[in-house]
């Protein structure tokens, strides 16, 4: 069997990854998919555990805690898209540094 | 007298004047008519209210014992009630008779002495007396009188006058008797300085106040003392009561070895050297001549001067405490003996030298006075109270007529337009013809005042002193009075003659004329009680007409007393003396002073005196001397030492000293406290805030990355603390 360790080191670096785009990606579009590379990182390390946890016993609560997020990122991703379609009408960009609205 | 009994009407009876004082301040002043017929009608009540209760009085067998009058609690003073109350014992009685007719005549007078009905003048002011009008009637001008400008105020302060007369009569307390006694201290200054624009009438009414106040101070103590004593003010329940008079008496005062009694009567009686202007507080007296002549009347007969002499024969019981007829005086006695003998004498002897009319009335005034206060210093209680009720009615004759003289005069003057002192005997002359009803009364009250025998009533008073004081072996006031009385008749005598006998000696007083009836009619009433006032207190043992007296008087006032009033002995010296010096003083006086042909020629005295006609013409000098001891250092002190050194040096430096340390000490405040502290911490914490929100604001770029950056940032180094410690503890 595989080892736990080499789940959280994939769920590690699919982390990192996904942060490091949200982080650097200029375009909108990308830091949204860093998130839910984010999140499926977040859902890696739910299964992980739960195998290693709780096994075959017909206990399954670790896969609908991760069907859940799916859903949520779903929704999350169809309002993150809607908005960024929504700027590019109204800015004609989708760089994030440059939807700066808010700024104090 | 169902509605009304007696003893409420004792406490009604002063009222009217002061309602008529009060609508005629408040509504009336605009209308002269209203005005003088409210004064009238109050006047009027009053003198109802106050024969009804003199006729009830007088029948009621030992009123002495048992007053007319109640009493009320009026101001709660802890434990006990300052009490107020009023009464009708035969002295008030006697009072209230005389008070309510001389102040009834002097009200209808002033009507005619204010020359009611007569057009305005055109230059007359108020404050000024009326200057006289011009009228012209078929084709030609002529001078008239015109009527007083202020001639409502006038009766609006003559009525509150009598109403302080009136409280004063029917007191049964000195608290409302204190009242009423500086309700008409201030009446007299208001009335005396009436004519204001005046610089002299100004002068007399501040001196008439100011001197009559250093009287009423000691009376205040007086009143103090008493109260403090016996903790009442009532009349009756300190003199009536026995244990508190003798406790009175017998209890030594701590100053000079007086009893209390001696000491409460002699501050007492000292309020009274101030108000009935006995020597050394007379002058202002004859100053009071500035006012009115009505006013003159007012304060010399009819109120103030009686009131003062009222009080002390009130506070006989207490100033002959421990004194029976017969044994030595007491010493406040031997004070108010010697006091009034020697003013009797003293103001006589002005009063020959003097010129105005007025001012011969006035001193004459201070004379009697005097005979009143030496009658009861020697004990003559009820002969004190007889001559203060007979000389109300001639004194006030007198001034009344002396009044139309003037009036008469001021009349020619005008007629005449001629320029002289209206008020200077010497002026005048032969008016006899020109004013008969004037001459007539005033002969009546001149005699009277002279003690002319048998008919008047000054004899029957004045002879009552006389022999009280011949009969007490006190043969000194006898002579000082007698003496006195020579001067009388002298005065009166040269009064008489200059002004009504002999040849007019000035066109004025060719040109005078007689007064309307409103101001003769007054006279007349007046010159009856100056005659026969006399006849209720003729003496039961005077030779032959004594027979068919009753003595009315001596009994009906000697019942206040606690022992029997003297009966003495009716020895015929002193009644030859009082003929004596009244007849040979009236003929000296005559044969004086007929021989007067002008107005610029020397007074015949004056040759026999020589230089102490001078004195006596210049009062002593006492005004001077007063002006040099006690005003002009006064006013010395008042401007340097009160003025110049106390008030601007010490008192402002003081204040000014105050203000700068204030202002110094403020002004370190706002530098050191105010400006670093409260100024520096709200600037600071406005300069940090904007600071900080200037470094904070560049976080806030609204780069989504940058938050997202500084998130994970935080969360790093958050993570490293938590692992930090989670791995170090």
């Amino acid at each position: 069997m595989i080892p736990l360790s080499w789940y959280l080191i994939l769920s590690g670096l699919l982390f990192l990854i996904g942060l490091l785009a949200v982080l650097i990606r200029r375009n909108a579009i990308g830091i949204l998919m860093g998130v839910e590379l984010i999140l499926n990182a977040a859902n890696i390390n739910l299964l992980a555990f739960w195998r290693y946890l709780y096994g075959y016993n017909g206990d399954l609560r670790g896969q609908v805690f991760v069907i859940v997020i799916f859903v949520v990122a779903a929704a999350e991703a169809a309002v993150g898209l809607a908005m960024i379609i929504s700027a590019y009408r109204r800015k004609n960009t989708i760089v994030a540094n440059d939807i700066d609205l808010l700024k104090g | 007298m169902n509605l009304l009994s007696l003893p409420l009407l004792v406490w009604l009876l002063p009222l009217p004047p002061l309602a008529a004082f009060a609508l005629i301040v408040l509504f009336l002043n605009r209308s002269k008519r209203a005005s003088h017929w409210t004064a009238l009608a109050g006047a009027g009540l009053s003198f109802i209210g106050a024969m009804v209760l003199f006729f009830k009085a007088v029948r009621i067998p030992e009123l002495a014992g048992n007053p007319i009058g109640s009493t009320i609690n009026w101001l709660p003073t802890g434990a006990t009630w300052l009490k107020i109350g009023t009464v009708v014992d035969p002295l008030t009685a006697i009072m209230l008779f005389f008070v309510a007719w001389t102040v009834l005549m002097i009200f209808i007078y002033s009507i005619g002495y204010h020359n009611y009905g007569q057009p305005a003048g055109k230059n007359d002011v108020p404050g000024l007396p009326p200057h006289g009008a011009e009228i012209s009637d078929h084709g030609h001008s002529r001078h008239v009188p015109s009527v007083e400008p202020m001639y409502s105020r006038f009766f609006a302060l003559i009525s509150l006058f009598a109403f302080a007369m009136y409280l004063l009569v029917v007191s049964d307390n000195l608290l409302t008797l204190y009242i009423g006694w500086e309700i008409m201290g201030l009446c007299s200054y208001l009335l005396i300085g009436f004519w204001y624009a005046k610089d002299s009438a100004r002068k007399a009414a501040v001196k008439a106040f100011i001197t009559t106040r250093i009287g009423d101070v000691f009376m205040l103590l007086g009143i103090a003392a008493l109260y403090s004593f016996t903790g009442t003010l009532n009349f009756r329940e300190v003199f009536g009561n026995p244990a508190t008079m003798q406790a009175l008496t017998e209890t030594l005062s701590p100053v000079f070895g007086l009893s209390w009694a001696g000491l409460i009567g002699l501050l007492i009686f000292i309020g009274t050297i101030g108000k009935s202007a006995q020597f050394p507080l007379h002058v202002w007296l004859p100053d009071a001549m500035e006012g009115p002549t009505p006013v003159s009347a007012m304060i010399h007969a009819a109120t103030m001067v009686s009131a003062g002499v009222y009080l002390s024969i009130r506070f006989f019981p207490l100033i002959s405490a421990g004194w029976h007829p017969g044994e030595a005086l007491t010493p406040v006695m031997t004070i108010l003996a010697v006091i009034g003998a020697f003013t009797a004498l003293f103001a006589a002897t002005i009063a020959v030298a003097q010129n105005d009319v007025k001012r011969v009335l006035a001193y004459s005034t201070i004379s009697q006075l005097g005979y009143m206060i030496a009658a009861l210093g020697i004990g003559a209680y009820a002969a004190a109270a007889f001559h203060l009720f007979t000389h109300a009615f001639f004194k006030a004759l007198l001034f009344l007529g002396s009044g139309s003289v003037i009036h008469g005069m001021e009349h020619g003057s005008l007629h005449s337009s001629e320029h002289v002192d209206v008020q200077d005997m010497r002026n005048m002359g032969g008016l006899a013809r020109k004013m008969p009803i004037t001459f007539w009364t005033f002969v009546a009250g001149a005699l009277a005042l002279s003690g002319f025998p048998l008919v008047t009533a000054g004899f029957w008073s004045k002879d009552e002193i006389l022999s009280g004081a011949f009969n007490s072996a006190n043969l000194a006031v006898f002579i000082t009075l007698a003496v006195a009385a020579l001067l009388t008749a002298v005065y009166s005598a040269r009064q008489i003659t200059l002004v009504f006998l002999g040849k007019p000696r000035t066109a004025s007083a060719e040109n005078a004329g007689e007064n309307k009836p409103v101001m003769t009619l007054p006279l007349v009433v007046l010159g009856f009680f100056a005659i026969a006032a006399g006849w209720i207190g003729i003496p039961h043992n005077f030779p032959i007409i004594g027979k068919l007296s009753t003595g009315w008087l001596q009994e009906f006032l000697g019942s206040m007393l606690q022992f029997e009033a003297e009966v003495e002995g009716h020895s015929s010296i002193p009644l030859m003396t009082s003929l004596v010096v009244s007849l040979g003083g009236l003929l000296i006086g005559w044969l004086l002073y007929r021989s007067v042909k002008k107005a610029d020629q020397p007074d015949p005295l004056q040759w026999g005196l020589g230089p102490v006609f001078g004195l006596l013409r210049n009062k002593y000098w006492i005004d001077e001397f007063y002006q040099l001891v006690f005003i002009k250092p006064a006013l010395w002190f008042a401007e340097n030492v009160s003025y110049l050194f106390l008030d601007k040096k010490l008192i402002d430096g003081v204040i000014h000293a105050i203000g700068k340390a204030g202002l110094w000490f403020g002004s370190v405040l706002r530098n050191a406290f105010d400006l670093p502290v409260i100024n520096g911490a709200g600037d600071g914490l406005a300069k940090g805030t904007k600071t900080s929100g200037r470094l904070f604001n560049r976080l806030q770029n609204g780069k989504i990355q940058h938050y997202m950056g500084l998130a994970v940032l935080f969360l790093v180094i958050t993570g490293i603390i938590v692992i930090y410690y989670a791995v170090a503890f």
